[in-house]
């Protein structure tokens, strides 16, 4: 099946959401694919109209997805993008079915994924990005009375702490690498703006009873076929924290694959764009996380100019900059309070596994000069993920530079790749 | 049986495991205690990012090898082959 839309947004995540709602709305033909179950990304993932008033975002959520049901915007689901056989066109998977959009715009809106550091235990069952528990809660996991350790960086340790005590979790302790310094300097940043100040505060809140610490980071994971045991570190001392689960993330890197793919340019590891989030790629427009961790209301901003400027209502979207310019300096916060500290850079030992899908250890890859070798000589990169676990470990433990990208950009069917695409439309 | 209501069951390597409407086939993995597979040198693993981009939740869905569990819910009499 080929179809053909004006506008086609890759990722239904707020900030895809909002520029596919306000591209509609401006009486253009939308397509909003995405590779979930349903619209949302991983902010609003779960949500329902019928319980989303008791989530912090709910109100937001359920103003941008009735929006949305007003439109006339096709809305596909479980669909992958593979690969763009050539310009204007992508090639998309589900499942054992193969369909092709053609575009005259793309807005790519695909969001951002946790930063995984290796240490010794992280291939343990049980050991799972602290995003990624929260994900696998919200699809079901029964998390009641199960013992839960939070470590790694980012404001999302608290939001998940927040969720998992909603499901039933028992926190025990939440690590964050960040010094209590960073920290209250980034707090005091956000004097001017309240909406986020409120959010960490509620969030706060709901976490009082568990042990919130800075300036400490897991070393290490061990039991015998799971985890039953984290050790962490103050850089100090040691100590150990028995637990069912360990949710460990170092904040968030951005899913660049289909930028690249599509021949975006990328600088400082984010999309490059205009004022009105158009890449250096004529008739591609990048928001969200691609172009700057800045969390759902920088994505909406973005997403609301992207549709404005799809719609050719430039300044309806140039209305929102200044507006998009205070959630900016707030995106440039999160990157200092939450930057890295050197000493996770050698968290794991020379047997710990770097990359998860072909078993490559530190040793093997301490001794190669870059990416490229890495992938040569030892096959780290060349899994199923494709490096984007160990791309971004390697990137921060020994400063390789990831640039690559090639189709297909994700595992997809000889079938689907060879595909004939006749547009309909 | 009202699937709304009680669930309904799957498989995971022939154990049945009695699973709520809308729940990923990932978390019925992980609630019958079987590792989603099992890595090149032989580790048993689990799910890491929960979203569809590190693939050690792949398994094998009705016969579909690879498919990604936790972008998918569960079915009644799904059967799934982990490893």
């Amino acid at each position: 099946m080929s179809v053909h839309f004006d506008v086609v947004l890759v990722g239904a995540g707020p900030g895809g959401m909002a520029a596919a709602v306000v591209a509609a709305e401006g009486g253009l033909r939308v397509c909003l694919l995405d590779d979930n179950l349903s619209p949302g990304g991983q902010i609003w993932r779960g949500f329902r109209a019928e319980t989303a008033a008791r989530h912090p975002h709910g109100t937001e959520f359920l103003e941008w997805a009735i929006r949305l049901q007003r439109t006339n915007c096709a809305i596909w689901q479980g669909w992958q993008a593979v690969s763009c056989p050539e310009s204007g066109i992508l090639r998309l998977e589900r499942g054992r079915e193969t369909r092709t959009v053609r575009f005259d715009r793309l807005i790519l809106a695909t969001g951002a994924r946790e930063r995984f550091l290796p240490f010794p235990g992280w291939t343990l069952p049980g050991v799972m990005g602290a995003g990624g528990l929260q994900a696998l809660v919200k699809g079901g996991l029964e998390a009641k009375r199960k013992r839960v350790v939070l470590a790694g960086s980012g404001p999302l340790l608290l939001a998940v702490a927040a969720g998992l005590k909603s499901a039933g979790a028992q926190v025990v302790g939440i690590y964050e690498q960040a010094s209590a310094r960073r920290l209250a300097g980034f707090a005091l940043s956000l004097v001017d703006q309240p909406g986020k100040l409120a959010e960490g505060t509620f969030y706060r809140l709901k976490t009082l009873d568990s042990q919130y610490r800075t300036g400490a980071w897991v070393v290490g994971a061990d039991g015998r076929g799971r985890v039953e045991t984290v050790t962490l570190t103050d850089g100090r001392r040691q100590w150990s924290v028995k637990c069912d689960w360990l949710g460990c993330g170092f904040h968030l890197v951005p899913n660049l694959e289909l930028p690249r793919l599509l021949g975006c340019r990328v600088e400082d590891g984010f999309a490059v764009v205009d004022s009105m989030q158009q890449s250096s790629v004529a008739g591609i427009a990048c928001i969200g996380e691609l172009t700057g961790i800045g969390g759902l209301e920088k994505a909406i901003v973005e997403g609301q100019i992207a549709g404005w400027a799809a719609a050719g209502k430039e300044g309806e979207a140039a209305a929102l900059l200044p507006q998009l310019k205070k959630l900016q300096q707030f995106a440039r916060g999160l990157e200092r309070a939450f930057e890295l500290r050197p000493e996770l850079r050698t968290l794991a030992n020379a047997e710990t596994v770097v990359c998860r899908c072909e078993d490559v250890t530190h040793a093997e890859l301490e001794v190669c000069m870059g990416w490229r070798e890495a992938k040569l000589h030892t096959r780290c990169g060349m899994g199923a993920c494709q490096g984007r676990i160990c791309g971004s470990a390697t990137e921060f433990m020994y400063g390789w530079e990831n640039a690559s990208s090639r189709p297909p950009v994700f595992p997809a069917a000889v079938s689907t790749l060879g595909a004939d695409a006749t547009f309909e439309g | 049986m009202h699937v709304r209501d009680e669930g309904f069951f799957i498989t995971v390597n022939g154990k049945r495991v009695r699973v709520a409407l809308g729940t990923s086939v990932v978390a019925a993995m992980m609630m019958a205690h079987e590792p989603s597979r099992f890595s090149v040198t032989g580790e048993a693993r689990g799910p890491l990012c929960g979203m569809g981009i590190c693939m050690e939740c792949r398994a094998t869905v009705n016969g579909v090898a690879h498919r990604r569990t936790c972008q998918m819910v569960c079915l009644p009499g799904m059967e799934v082959v982990t490893g």
